[in-house]
């Protein structure tokens, strides 16, 4: 049973307790790139989320073995070659996708969750439980973008998922879209107000 | 982690074979998956070029945009200096953005001249005659691109048999912002290049895109896109060189005279 909480605390933990965006503030700079989209931001969850949680487990698997003197290029190593196979399985099974998120996918390489887990967690925990740390870390991650995302395409463009909710001026419909949130920085308040909301809730969360 | 890991020849052993592990699985992803992606990247194009010619229904499906391109769509090789027909050249497997780059089948273009920001051009270019199910000419369709605020934007112009009025303008591929300059793909404004002439009586280029909305009823002026001037005037660059001189000029010209 302790182990079942345990799994369950590293699973569920990063997505409102401990969210890799909102409380660390890690990983934010493909969180303002691929957002003005609802279609982009979930396949960039998902590949997230797929990237995490494979290069922990890989890592962690290997973990007893990594000379401590280039642990970091071996983590790199195990990260680049989950994420060029995601971009060519994206090019390769949703090719209109993979157009648009372009080279953000590449950059998944260098996002700071990814490594972030797996120099904090992957390396000192059992395989399983560092999958699921990636799982976890993936979800948060995506609670902020979808979020995010959410609310940048809805008010920005007045759709989801590119179907029409809020009919456009453009379109002679009544909703003036916002222009600033397609923009990136948009993405930086939203954020922000999204760690206010989250914080004045968990007060523990607050900087002191 | 014991102090063995750190030694020399642990270290080696374990980066060795993690790079071969890593390279196998790249390379092999790589190798499995192409097909697959050059499939998907022909099969956009075709469905671009039928876009553009206006012979695509919608919601059709792979199968039948392949063949549908393969009925209705001939590739043809145009040596952008004399306005002729390359035959020598297969057309389908001509690669007009290698060709750019490559100095002995191209031309650097002076700051004068690339008005486009494209820096290099291709000697040859390929053009895409379309014709519907009973054989009869529809239309030429034109591939061009120019730099906009962010990004080269690829098109194809599709045009009518008189090689003069555009039927189509279509933007596959581009990188300007969203809701702003990426608007040249929403289907509303391009809907205004319908019918629209590229050339006036003496012959010039004479596409404008105007700030605001265009008069009614002028054959060459377009409504430029509002919060995106540099989009817009990517877009009148591109125009301006590719049915230019230096583009498809000449070749439309030498159409227009054998029809």
């Amino acid at each position: 049973m302790a182990k079942s909480s345990e799994a369950q605390k590293v699973l569920f933990g990063p997505i409102f307790a401990n969210n890799p965006i909102a409380l660390q503030v890690l990983g934010i700079c493909s969180a303002l790139a691929v957002t003005s989209k609802m279609e982009t931001t979930i396949v960039m969850c998902i590949a997230l989320t797929f990237v995490t949680a494979f290069s922990s487990l890989f890592i962690s698997i290997i973990r007893n073995h990594i000379p401590s003197s280039v642990r970091i290029i071996v983590q790199m190593t195990i990260i680049a070659s989950l994420v060029i196979l995601v971009d060519q399985l994206l090019k390769a099974y949703a090719y209109d996708i993979a157009k648009q998120l372009s080279v953000f996918v590449g950059l998944i390489i260098t996002n700071c969750i990814v490594m972030g887990r797996a120099e904090a967690y992957a390396m000192k925990s059992p395989p399983f439980m560092s999958f699921l740390d990636g799982i976890g870390n993936g979800l948060g991650y995506s609670v902020v973008l979808i979020t995010v995302g959410v609310i940048r395409e809805l008010f920005g463009s007045g759709s989801l998922f590119g179907v029409e909710i809020l009919p456009l001026v453009s379109n002679g419909g009544w909703y003036q879209p916002m222009g600033l949130l397609l923009m990136p920085p948009s993405a930086f308040f939203i954020i922000g107000l999204f760690i206010w909301v989250l914080r004045t809730f968990r007060k523990e969360q607050v900087e002191k | 982690m014991s102090k063995g890991n750190d030694s020399i020849s642990k270290t080696l052993t374990v980066v060795i074979s993690l790079c071969l592990v890593c390279a196998i699985i790249v390379a092999g992803s790589a190798v499995a998956l192409r097909p697959q992606q050059e499939e998907n990247k022909a099969l956009d194009k075709q469905k671009n070029i039928l876009l553009a010619a206006d012979l695509l229904p919608a919601g059709a499906t792979a199968a039948e945009i392949k063949q549908r391109y393969k009925n209705l769509i001939t590739a043809k090789v145009v040596n952008l200096e004399t306005g002729e027909y390359v035959d020598s050249i297969n057309a389908d497997t001509f690669d007009q953005r290698a060709s750019a780059k490559e100095p002995s089948t191209s031309i650097t273009l002076t700051q004068e001249q690339d008005v486009a920001s494209i820096k290099r051009r291709s000697n040859n270019a390929v053009v895409y005659l379309a014709k519907n199910e009973q054989g009869e000419f529809l239309s030429y369709v034109l591939p061009v691109h120019g730099y906009g605020l962010w990004s080269t934007m690829y098109a194809f112009v599709a045009v009518k048999p008189d090689a003069n009025t555009i039927i189509n303008l279509n933007y596959y591929e581009q990188g300007e912002t969203p809701g702003l300059g990426a608007e040249i793909e929403n289907p509303k404004w391009k809907a205004i290049w319908v019918g629209k002439k590229i050339y006036n009586d003496q012959g010039e280029m004479s596409i404008e895109i105007v700030k605001g909305e265009a008069p009614k009823g002028t054959e060459h002026k377009i409504d430029g896109l509002s919060g995106a001037t540099l989009t817009s005037n990517g877009v009148q660059f591109t125009f301006d060189f590719w049915l230019g001189e230096l583009g498809f000029k000449k070749y439309l010209e030498t159409q227009r005279q054998g029809a």
